[in-house]
């Protein structure tokens, strides 16, 4: 009996519960401590196999641990997405290391293995830097728009080929000077792939790179020929797989042009000084319209969670549900900044998630919702993208709030959204505008509607 | 060789089935707890190190062991955090 196998195969199903366990999110977090355990059982078996270093090993365990509790402990839940990417960077960088040295250890390992070292120390490499410039776009340290370098894809194109042919390189002359290398040009492709992925397609990037580790982990099994390696990574890159083609599907856009068609600057809206009439209402005409709805429905953008105002609209719901109006909140697959995100933004503010709608429970009884509040969001409820051809975001599915009896567009100005995209909505004649800031006004119209 | 193989087909098909399954509010905690089980990569890292005979590649291997830890521990933690607040109605 192989006992070291073993507990790895206990792993492996671990990790698949773990997934499984995301299934509902009643078993959700108990799946991710079967994770855990599973983790454990697996590092604590491969710590026992190993004779050499042993302390040196821990030591290392522990300042990882040191590094990794605090942030993950006080990361705010907005910041989640650039956490994320940076867990995933090092991911990346580990497994490139780990294929690295296992190269340099042993002499001759046959041209699978050669293969296998090329595909991870590349693949974790790019994962690595792409999800660092991932992490300072989210951060902000660095802009959020594309940033599109001059003959930015020829020397995208030259540099994806020197690495095609420093890979063969390393198979055919088993150079670890070369390896080197292609880690340098991995690293430098990573950069490349996402300075021209503008800010609202970050969250398809992440999703992409985290598909990617989960590969160079996989590869790395290979170099290793340890199963539980490949039976991970290779989960990872299914799940990473297919949220990023849901998001792409979300935004209604081919992935290739997200990655590589560079949102093209939103043509200038024509006749310019053309003054189109809008009608701002008051907090009070708000609170009316709201206090004696049947059917409200909420629909945050990432705007509500910049202005923290999750614990507002709650509060708001909640006074409106006390009157007996059933409320809804409508999640659009992309608000946020990554896939799921304004999920988690409103779970902590204490919205039970099954008042979460999607598109598709929402649209349907559209047009028996009396008011539709719109918070912080602008482009998934711009009726441009259904109706509009030459829209450059024609094709997202949206909200059909132009459905609903009416609604409430909360804005602070008059600004186009992150698409920068005009929007026929906030000239529709159901459409009463709420100038201001989202927490204030939600604050207010907390009031108001007490009052009533 | 054919075994890995069988088996790395065998898990895409299991990644696919499982995770086309996940709710799509929790999204975010199946991105980020991906991420965690990817962290998997601390066990190569370790069994590297440990054979690893001094100088450079154990360096590397330590280095590789940290960040593999760094991914795991805080995946793991932050995806909890995440879940837990994911409660029903009832509270």
């Amino acid at each position: 009996m192989n006992w070291v196998q073993l507990a790895y195969l206990a792993a492996a199903l671990c990790f698949i519960l773990a997934l499984k366990g995301l299934s509902t999110p009643r078993y959700a977090r108990a799946g991710n401590l079967v994770g855990a355990a599973g983790m454990a059982l697996a590092v604590v078996t491969a710590f026992f196999s190993v004779s050499h270093n042993l302390v040196l090993i821990l030591v290392a365990v522990a300042a990882g641990t040191a590094v990794g509790i605090p942030a993950a402990r006080q990361v705010k839940m907005t910041a989640i997405p650039q956490m994320v990417a940076l867990f995933n960077g090092v991911g990346g960088a580990a497994a490139a290391l780990v294929a690295l040295t296992e190269f340099l250890e042993v002499a001759d390992g046959g041209v699978l293995f050669d293969v296998a070292t090329v595909l991870t120390v590349l693949i974790g490499s790019v994962s690595f830097s792409g999800s660092v410039v991932t992490f300072l776009k989210l951060q902000e340290i660095m802009t959020t728009r594309p940033v599109l370098l001059p003959a930015g894809q020829v020397i995208s194109i030259a540099v994806a080929a020197v690495s095609g042919l420093l890979a063969l390189a390393v198979l055919f002359t088993d150079s670890s000077a070369l390896l080197v290398l292609l880690a340098l040009a991995g690293l430098a492709l990573g950069v490349l792939f996402v300075l021209p992925v503008g800010g609202a397609d970050v969250p398809i990037a992440i999703s992409l790179l985290n598909a990617f580790t989960g590969l160079a982990v996989a590869a790395s099994g290979y170099v290793l020929g340890n199963t539980l390696l490949i039976v991970a990574g290779t989960l990872v890159g299914a799940s990473g797989t297919i949220l990023t083609r849901l998001m792409a599907q979300a935004m209604g856009r081919p992935l290739t042009n997200i990655l590589f068609g560079a949102f093209k600057a939103a043509p200038p809206s024509a006749g310019g000084g053309e003054q189109r009439t809008v009608r701002a209402g008051t907090v009070e005409d708000v609170a009316i319209l709201l206090g004696y709805a049947h059917s409200v429905l909420v629909v945050p953008g990432y705007g509500l969670a910049v202005a923290q105002a999750q614990h507002a609209a709650r509060e708001l719901a909640q006074l409106l549900e006390s009157r007996g109006i059933s409320v809804n909140y409508g999640i659009h697959p992309v608000a946020g900044r990554m896939p799921g995100h304004m999920n988690v933004l409103l779970a902590e503010a204490d919205v039970p998630y099954e008042q979460l709608k999607e598109l598709d429970d929402v649209n349907p009884g559209m047009g028996s919702v009396d008011v539709v509040l719109v918070v912080g969001a602008n482009d998934v409820v711009n009726p441009g993208a259904r109706d509009e051809p030459s829209s450059p975001i024609y094709g997202m599915p949206i909200f059909d709030v132009d459905k609903a009896k009416s609604v409430v567009f909360m804005k602070r100005s008059m600004r186009p959204g992150f698409a920068g995209v005009d929007n026929e909505l906030l000239y529709n004649p159901k459409t009463t505008l709420l100038f201001g800031d989202a927490k204030e006004s939600l604050t207010k119209l907390l009031t108001a509607v007490k009052a009533l | 060789m054919i075994d890995l193989l069988t088996i790395f087909v065998l898990a895409v098909f299991v990644g696919f089935e499982v995770v086309s399954k996940v709710s799509t509010i929790l999204h975010t905690p199946l991105m980020s707890g991906a991420n965690a089980i990817h962290g998997v990569i601390l066990v190569g890292a370790i069994l590297i190190t440990g054979q690893a005979e001094g100088g450079i590649e154990l360096v590397l291997g330590l280095l590789a062991v940290f960040l593999a830890t760094v991914n795991v521990v805080g995946g793991f933690v932050v995806t909890d955090r995440m879940l837990e607040m994911f409660k029903g109605h009832k509270r």
